[in-house]
């Protein structure tokens, strides 16, 4: 198991060709206090860059986009009854989605944890 | 003095909002903080059960002297001011001649002179609209600070102890640790309040005073926004504009009874015809039915989906626990309970016209 990141701050777990999708801590806390979350259904499919769901601050409003192309095969939709859980634990219970990978090449052109940091930095 | 420089200015308490930890952000040509570390959400609610404070120095402070003053500023607002007692203050708004709205203010009788507040983004317009008139016409550079939520009264009492017998809309002159300090009554927030007016020099040292209150924490423009939105407050420039009139708007409360009938304000035939015969369109409070906020933008549509309106301001109100907007709809559709439909992100999401405010409002009257 390894962990990804996008420039889109999301996170993958990725455990061969399925992974766990959320968004980061940093995202989070830049976001705010998150107020609505709409997630798509499992079975949807998706490619890279598509939308994938809808997060919503006090702030602003955020789209969600595909880090690379799959299959929804869980959505956490208790995140939508209790948005405020993004911010509470955005790199554990809060995860967005479980998927499978398209192709895991695609992986590639993601991020590891250092890089991430200092993409961040 | 005129905006010449691009750089966003800075009020008196930059310093001060930096070192609270404020988060700023160039607004209306002004860096101003939008949250503090606590956030929007704790910040409004500190409004609603305690008391926060606001740097509202941005806005515009006028003050006009001269013969009749009532009189010529009724020329340019449909509201009253030959019967406004000295000490009081009135919501009132400059009408264009088409009827629609310039800009909204605060004006306050300070016995040989008024006191105008007006928007940060409308002060040079205002000011020049101003200057029409046969009057003095002088933009005062000092602080505007706001104290708002139910523990108003016991903090500023704490340092000005007289202000606590202000009721909600007059304001007077105060000594604060010794410096002359104009306090109104009144806010944006729909809570008890006051706003009070300070020389800059003493604004950090004043602000600093108050802020030792253990009930009261600094709060950002998002809380003011949110605050607002569900007290049913227009924004100037969402709400209302050039091309909303006071009747489409629900302002008629602020136009006395002899202007609503005698007119004699810019763009009376649209607003004096309205009256009689109803406004095409009206603004509403429009309650979402889902999660989802409907913001600024987002088209109103009825059961049928024809479009009828669009939202103006729209955002999650964190008192009320749930997203809440204000729109203009086609009269037809703006009764209370009426079922309408919201185009978010090409969905059709359902929602209900509700009669504004979302939070009621709680002022000592």
């Amino acid at each position: 198991m390894a962990t990804y990141y996008s420039e889109e701050h999301e996170w993958l777990l990725v455990d061969g060709d399925t992974a766990t999708l959320g968004i980061t801590k940093h995202a989070a806390e830049a976001l705010g206090e998150v107020v609505f979350v709409e997630l798509k259904e499992a079975g949807d499919t998706f490619d890279k860059d598509d939308e994938i769901g809808v997060v919503e601050s006090v702030k602003a409003a955020s789209e969600l986009y595909a880090p690379l192309a799959g299959e929804v095969l869980e959505a956490n939709t208790p995140l939508e009854d209790n948005p405020g859980s993004v911010n509470e634990d955005p790199e554990g219970n809060a995860w967005f989605y479980k998927i499978k990978l398209d192709d895991v090449a695609e992986l590639e052109a993601l991020m590891d944890e250092n890089a991430y940091k200092a993409f961040i930095a | 003095m005129s905006k010449i420089a691009s750089e966003p200015r800075k009020t008196p308490l930059f310093d001060l909002h930096v070192e609270l930890g404020g988060k700023m952000v160039d607004f209306a040509g002004w860096m101003m903080p939008v949250n503090y570390a606590a956030g929007v959400a704790a910040e409004h609610k500190q409004v609603r059960e305690k008391a926060a404070l606001f740097d509202v120095s941005h806005m515009g402070q006028v003050v006009l002297r001269g013969d009749d003053i009532a009189a010529k500023l009724e020329t340019l607002c449909p509201s009253s001011f030959g019967k406004l007692p000295v000490g009081k203050s009135r919501y009132t708004f400059f009408t264009n001649p088409a009827g629609g709205i310039m800009d909204d203010l605060i004006v306050t009788n300070a016995h040989d002179h008024f006191v105008l507040v007006v928007n940060a983004s409308m002060r040079e317009q205002d000011v020049a609209h101003l200057r029409t008139l046969d009057l003095e016409v002088i933009e005062v550079d000092r602080s505007l600070i706001a104290i708002q939520g139910p523990a108003s009264e016991a903090i500023v009492s704490s340092v000005a102890p007289a202000a606590a017998d202000l009721k909600f809309m007059e304001a007077g002159l105060f000594d604060l640790l010794g410096a002359e300090c104009r306090i109104a009554r009144l806010g944006y927030t729909g809570e008890d309040g006051y706003e009070i007016s300070l020389p800059n020099e003493r604004a950090v040292e004043i602000t600093r005073k108050f802020l030792e209150h253990p009930d009261l924490e600094p709060a950002g423009l998002g809380a003011r926004d949110s605050l607002r939105l569900e007290a049913g407050l227009c924004l100037y420039g969402n709400d209302i504009d050039n091309d909303t009139s006071p009747v489409e708007a629900n302002l008629v409360w602020a136009m006395q009874k002899a202007r609503r009938e005698n007119g004699g304000f810019p763009g009376a035939e649209r607003i004096l015809n309205e009256l009689a015969n109803g406004p095409q369109r009206r603004l509403v409070g429009i309650k979402p039915e889902g999660r989802a906020p409907a913001r600024r933008g987002v088209e109103v549509a009825d059961s049928d989906g024809n479009i009828i309106g669009s939202i103006t301001s729209g955002g999650f109100g964190p008192t009320y626990g749930g997203p809440v907007s204000m729109g203009y709809v086609a009269t037809e559709h703006a009764a209370e309970g009426t079922a309408v439909n919201l185009l978010i992100r090409g969905k059709s999401m359902p929602a209900t016209v509700i009669k504004l405010p979302f939070v009621a409002q709680n002022y000592k009257r």
